[in-house]
Order: C-alpha cells, then structure tokens, then sequence
C-alpha cells in the first residue's frame, strides 16, 4: 500500500494522530506512576534530612543515605520535634517535614500571607541540633538542601542537592568534599549575621578558619556556588529570630 | 561466519573510528564540551546516548514509510523527547537513585544532535535491524570520544579518575603533587575540551591521511 506522504491533509491527519498518541501514552505513564514517584520523594526527603544531621552509611568518600528499608524508623528516632515557624512562635507538627518550600516562598510574595517554615529538632548522641532546609538558585535549575546547626549556631552538617547543575562541576556540590566543609563553620561574626560564602581565593583551601563564615568555592562553579551562597543567606535569616532564641 | 555479516559489522566498527560522529562527522559536540569534566559523567552520558539511539533508530525505521517528509524533523524530535520522559518516569518509580544520577541529562540526550543526525541520515532511508546496529554503533564511537576527553580532563584537572586521588591529594601535598605539580583548573572549562577534541581530530588525521578534505 502506497500512501502519499507528501499530501497536506495526510501531514496534518499525521501530526493530529501523533500528538493523540504521544499525548496519551504520557500521561497514562505519568499517572500511573505518580503515587510511587511522591513516595519516593517523600523517602528521600527523609533522608536527606537525616544526612545534614549526619545519620548516613557513608564509608570514606562516599554519599550513602540510610537504606530505604529503615529510614522511616531512623527518621521517627533521630527526629524528635518538628516544627512549623512563623516570627519567633513555634508550633509543633509532626508532618512539618511535608511542607513544599517552594510554594511557601511562591506564597510569601504576598505581603498578607505569614509563611510557614518549617524546622526539625533531632537529636544524635546527646545531643540537640535543629535542621534548616533551604531553596535557591544554581545556574541552570533550583539548588536545595538541609543546614544542621547546633545550640551554639554553628554548622554540623549540611545536605545540598540540585535540579539540573553541569555535572561535574556545579553538581559537585552534593559531593562530600564540598558538603565537609561545611562542618563547624559559623554563619554569625559575633552577633551579625553574614550567611556563608563559597569563596575564592580566600587563601583558605583546607578551611582552617571556621570563624571566616567563608569555605573554598568548586573551580568551574562561580554560578552554582554563588547561587548556594545567596540560597543559605536568604533561607538562614529567615530562620534567624528564632535561632536567636535558642542560643543562650 | 560471526553473528554478523560483515556489511552489518561495518555499521558497528566504522563509526568506531574512520567515520566517527564527534570527530569526523562533527556531531554532538555540545555534549561532548559540557560533560567530559569528570569521567564518570562522561560513561553515564554515553549508556544513557547508546540506550536511547538504539531504540530511536528502531522506532524511527519502523515509521520510515508513513511519516510526511514536510514534518520529520518535528516527529524525530517527539519520539526521541517521548523514548527519554517515559524512561526518566520509570527510572524515577523503580530506581530513584539512578535516576537522579540521570535527570541532568535528560535535556542533553534530547537536544544531542548526534541522535537527530542519525535518524535524519540513517533510520530514515534503512530497515530497523540496521538502523540499531548504526544506533549502537554511533553512540559507541561517541563514547569512546567522550571517554578520552573525559579521561584526560579529570586526570589533568582535578588529578581524580572517577573520583579517586590517582595522583595524590593537592592539599595535603602528597604524590606527584610533593614535587610541585599543580592542577590545571583550565582542564575543567569548556574550551580545554574543545583543544583536547581537537588534539584528538589532529592524531586520528595525522594516522589516516584519507581522512585529510583538500
């Protein structure tokens, strides 16, 4: 059977037939797969929660979350509180981890509306942190992740992701060498706040000074690391009048 | 007598190396420039091309005699971009993990003009046995370009393979680094993959006189 592929009615029946299908087809995959794809989110949300504040199975260089098996019995030991924030009130909420940061920020645009931030007390060895999730910008798509600080406002450990950063030079900011350094580090000079900054040629690349608020910046990621540098000064002073709070 | 007839064995070995679409026939070197910054990138973004021009080349071979000439180029570019969503949908339920290793390049296997070539100059005018034999051969010879670069701009740039310290660590100075070597952090930018593509274009012409247009 020869058709006449050249005709315009065959093209545009053809186009039609073609977006019907395609259309379809993804839409079914789509939904069909949504209720495990919101899990999966959910699961890992859990975990990236529980890497910042330092419950993971990393072995020396590696980025290992807890397995997905136990995270949620991980989650429910370590976690403690968690807590929705509005000025310095804090209510507690055990789904405040479900918060979307991303709507919330969308929202508060409108000076009405009082944005909800969420914040997670967990407590590891002894000890109390309180784990900040932040939202910005890199250089293609969205940057994110968690911030734990201890009662004295210091950094013990950070989770960053990314959305869509160059692989292999903005996406090394989920890789241990940047995250670690983030360790101890301070974002408040004495009392004022200065956020911290992926910094260059601060003459500091083994991050001796923890007190600088600054840690060496990825070599071919000014963008990405500006953008994670922008993302923890915006989202850390938000949180800021109730951390205040906490520090005696 | 191999599992192949040696026409078909052709359409695997010669994008390999006398017709290779990044340094002969100039395809792909935008991917080729983002993602050789480390080798790892470089290795997932070459399966990740092999699986989707394999199975494009198929689909568009079988669609070969219906699909109007005028809008070919629109439906090529649906079938690769629908091939890559539902595979990143179902990676996304099944293998999470992986797919987040994956999603960066997404837009990059849509956009990779290597695929588009392929189609347009192969799958439209060959049955589909053929057509996924050039797929995998193409995206074959497309690897090992990536793989080279990728090689050489870890190793020269960060002093890493695949995220491992091969020439010791430039911070505590130990390895070759004790006796003054220093990262070439250029290596990691765009335009020191550029120069390394054209070493590479400048050897395998230099080896192959033929190769050489007048």
């Amino acid at each position: 059977m020869a058709i006449n592929t050249d005709k315009n009615s065959y093209t545009v029946l053809f186009a039609t037939a073609m977006v019907l299908i395609v259309g379809a087809l993804l839409a079914f995959v789509s939904s069909n797969f949504k209720e495990q794809i919101t899990e999966n989110k959910r699961i890992e949300k859990q975990q990236n929660i529980l890497y910042a504040l330092g419950v993971n199975e990393n072995d020396e260089t590696s980025v290992e979350f807890v397995s997905k098996s136990i995270v949620g019995q991980e989650f429910k030991k370590y976690i403690t509180k968690q807590y929705v924030i509005t000025g310095t009130d804090a209510v507690e909420d055990p789904n405040a981890y479900l918060i979307d940061i991303k709507k919330e920020e969308a929202a508060a645009k409108n000076p009405s509306y009082k944005r909800r931030l969420p914040l997670f007390v967990g407590e590891k060895d002894g000890e109390t942190f309180y784990i900040v999730p932040v939202r910005g910008k890199g250089l293609w798509d969205a940057v994110w992740g968690y911030v734990a600080i201890d009662n004295q406002l210091v950094v013990q450990g950070v989770f960053f992701d990314h959305a869509g950063e160059t692989p292999g030079l903005g996406s090394n900011i989920k890789e241990r060498f940047f995250m670690d350094d983030f360790k101890g580090e301070h974002f408040l000079d004495g009392d004022t706040f200065k956020g911290i900054t992926a910094a260059k040629g601060n003459a500091d690349p083994k991050n001796n000074d923890k007190t600088d608020c600054e840690v060496d910046a990825i070599a071919g990621a000014t963008i990405t690391g500006d953008g994670v540098s922008a993302m923890l000064k915006k989202d850390l002073q938000l949180y800021l009048p109730y951390l205040k709070t906490l520090k005696q | 007598m191999g599992l192949l007839s040696k026409k078909d064995a052709k359409l695997i070995t010669d994008p390999l190396a006398d017709n290779n679409p990044i340094t002969i026939q100039v395809l792909g070197i935008c991917s080729a420039l983002a993602i050789t910054a480390d080798l790892k990138a470089s290795i997932v973004m070459s399966i990740a091309v092999m699986f989707v021009l394999g199975l494009g080349n198929v689909v568009i071979s079988l669609m070969r005699n219906i699909i109007p000439s005028k809008i070919r180029i629109i439906v090529q570019l649906i079938v690769v971009a629908t091939l890559v969503i539902i595979v990143d949908i179902i990676l996304k339920a099944f293998a999470y993990e992986l797919s987040k290793t994956l999603s960066v390049f997404v837009g990059l296997i849509i956009t990779n003009c290597i695929i588009m070539g392929r189609f347009e100059a192969f799958a439209l005018a060959n049955g589909p046995w053929r057509s996924f034999l050039d797929g995998i051969g193409n995206s074959a010879g497309y690897a090992f370009i990536l793989i080279i670069v990728g090689f050489f701009r870890e190793l020269l740039g960060s002093g890493t393979l695949l995220g491992i310290k091969v020439l010791g660590d430039p911070i505590e100075k130990t390895g070759v680094y004790a006796y003054g070597y220093e990262n070439n952090g250029f290596m990691l930018l765009a335009p020191m993959a550029l120069i390394t593509l054209g070493v590479i274009i400048w050897v395998q012409r230099s080896r192959n006189k033929a190769l050489i247009e007048n």
